[in-house]
């Protein structure tokens, strides 16, 4: 059982402030990603986890346990890194029971267990050799193995995938969740791939400028983004903003449309819509279009609505070119409004 | 046939890089041995070969010259100057060298680049221009003509490399395999010695080596600054400078002999350090 507390951790480098106030709690068994663009703090968050680096404020728990004046050898964790920091002077075979050899056990146990954890990763026959003579992916799988031969309570995991090509990444990334999900351990998993945050999590942490601004499960995160960085963060493309302006009766004029909005707003707020979300209809947002490109299953429309930019997930069987003007109609349940002043989601 | 050709062209170019290769390998080779052969030659030969031309390519095995040495009074006591100045030398300047690489390499400092240039500044006055203050210090400290202070020349004289070499040692180890360590049940202790030790040993090994070599081949200090305890290369110098010529021979041969074998005995060691570099 290792449910993971964290309570108002704030980190300073110097002047620089790191991390403001995080609270945060993972669930026993859950795999929780942090998500953010680089420099957001999700790393050093991760670090303070691991006790690599000191929180300047607050606590970290696991499993009922404060833990943040421990050294990261009896937290109870194991950690894999980007650059997968296999030891260059130790076999296959040694990487992986290098833990357990530190926790002093005898030989046929430690052998035992690498073997499990070898024939997990698919890396049994390469027990023998050296870090020099595997690839990418292979010294991922040593990695990945190291760190559940020690059948941690929590596995901390730093952009582990952000170093394997694509192709690679797709298939690594299958393969983590699946052995992760047989594991029973609680999983934090870094990155700043939202596709692989999307694939991966029960639930995402995404941060911001040293701030969680929103932790959901991923089709929350996707659907109702509680902050308008959010919206602009996650899908590709991301979400479409327009300026709103007060109708009488809860309804709000969009680029000359009526819409069904909040009541409470005192401010300004902002329509927000996903390109998918959004159809060619006779009535609709007056759009002119900028540019068209074909994705195969869809067309991606980038057109302009009132001066600002705009974009749609269309049909492909669609005829249109640039210059062509067209109506598009957003779905009503998927429309979503966010505060100017805030930036807050307001319903 | 164009098809042929196209194939067949770039098997040539192929075979040619295999001949230039070859050539390569072979000069290198002929440019270290050839010389160590003569040496070699003319040591095991009666005085009247080692003057006469043309040469013979097998020696005859003649030990005059080399048994004149083993019963040349001093020589021995020579020969173990050397030893243990060298050592002492190696030690001294990886106990010294040694963290001010990991310093330049794991910490940020003002004037670290500086640091780096002065480090190598040491090795910008020539030892006559300084031999003569030296002498005199070390007569005031009472060092002169001892082991001690004569090391302490030549650990001034290999601390560049020293420090240069296990920089870049430290530097090619990242922080990540420290840290993999800790997670796995080190302290910052054993992380160092299971981890960072056995990656860094080979290179310091090399940089110990490279140490040894410089005080064993340094003479001009050891013929200053010693008068009773001369090391092997100031003994000679001083003894063969009026010697006959196959004398000189078979002294160059005393002194080049050891170096070879110790150079051949921590070769692996050499090796490593290189292999670490190009991890």
């Amino acid at each position: 059982m290792a449910e993971i507390q964290i309570k108002n951790v704030a980190k300073r480098f110097g002047e620089y402030q790191a991390l403001h106030d995080i609270n945060l709690t993972i669930a026993d068994q859950e795999f929780m990603v942090l998500l953010g663009a680089s420099g957001c703090g999700k790393s050093t968050l991760l670090r303070i986890i691991c006790g690599l680096e000191t929180a300047t404020e607050g606590e970290v728990w696991i499993g009922g346990r404060r833990v943040d004046h421990l050294a990261p050898k009896d937290r109870g964790i194991a950690m894999v890194f980007q650059n997968y920091a296999v030891f260059p002077h130790l076999t296959v075979f040694e990487n992986i029971g290098f833990g357990l050899r530190m926790q002093k056990l005898p030989d046929d146990q430690v052998k035992r267990r690498v073997e499990r954890t070898a024939e997990l990763m698919h890396i049994e026959q390469l027990l023998g050799r050296y870090s020099g003579e595997l690839s990418g992916g292979q010294r991922q799988r040593v990695a990945v193995a190291r760190a559940l031969a020690m059948e941690p309570d929590v596995i901390l995991m730093d952009e582990p995938l952000s170093n394997l090509d694509a192709l690679l990444r797709l298939e690594m990334r299958a393969e983590l969740k699946g052995v992760l999900a047989e594991s029973n351990t609680t999983a934090i998993y870094v990155t700043h791939d939202q596709v692989e945050a999307m694939s991966l999590a029960d639930r995402i942490s995404v941060m911001h400028q040293g701030r969680i601004v929103q932790a959901a499960t991923p089709v929350e995160v996707y659907r109702n983004p509680a902050e308008r960085f959010v919206a602009g963060f996650i899908g590709n493309p991301p979400m479409n903003f327009l300026p709103a302006s007060r109708l009488d009766g809860g309804k709000w004029q969009v680029a000359g449309q009526a819409y069904d909005g909040p009541n409470a707003a005192d401010g300004g707020i902002e329509f927000a819509i996903r390109p998918e979300d959004i159809a060619p209809s006779d009535a609709g947002l007056p759009a002119k279009v900028r540019l068209v490109e074909p994705l195969g299953a869809h067309l991606l429309v980038t057109c302009d609505v009132e001066g600002t930019m705009f974009r749609a997930v269309l049909e492909s069987d669609l005829q249109l070119k640039a210059g062509d003007t067209l109506n598009l109609a957003p779905q009503p349940d998927r429309i979503r409004w966010f505060d100017t002043r805030t930036s807050l989601a307001v319903a | 046939m164009t098809d042929a050709t196209a194939i067949a062209a770039p098997a040539d170019t192929r075979k040619a890089g295999r001949y230039v290769y070859g050539a390569a390998v072979a000069l290198l080779c002929a440019w270290v041995l050839v010389p160590i052969y003569f040496l070699l030659i003319n040591t095991l030969s009666s005085p009247e070969a080692v003057n006469a031309f043309p040469k013979a390519f097998i020696p005859e095995f003649d030990m005059g010259s080399l048994s004149f040495f083993a019963n040349f009074a001093g020589i021995l006591t020579a020969l173990k100057n050397s030893v243990l100045v060298a050592a002492l030398t190696m030690v001294m300047s990886i106990t010294i060298g040694a963290p001010a690489g990991y310093a330049l390499s794991r910490f940020d400092f003002r004037g670290k680049e500086l640091f780096r240039l002065l480090i190598l500044l040491t090795r910008a006055f020539p030892l006559p221009l300084l031999a003569l203050p030296l002498a005199v210090m070390f007569i005031r400290a009472g060092i002169d003509d001892t082991i001690f202070g004569l090391a302490l020349v030549h650990t001034t004289l290999a601390i560049p490399f020293a420090v240069l070499i296990t920089f870049s040692l430290f530097s090619g180890i990242p922080l990540e395999l420290e840290e993999a360590a800790w997670t796995l049940g080190c302290t910052r202790l054993t992380a160092f010695t299971k981890v960072v030790l056995p990656l860094i040993l080979p290179g310091i090994t090399a940089s110990a080596i490279f140490a040894f070599v410089i005080s064993w081949n340094e003479v001009f200090a050891a013929a200053v600054l010693t008068i009773e305890n001369r090391t092997l290369t100031a003994f000679l110098l001083q003894n063969l400078d009026t010697s006959p010529l196959h004398l000189k021979f078979a002294g160059g041969f005393i002194l080049v002999v050891p170096a070879l074998i110790f150079i051949f005995a921590v070769r692996k060691y050499l090796f490593a350090m290189w292999g670490i570099a190009n991890r």
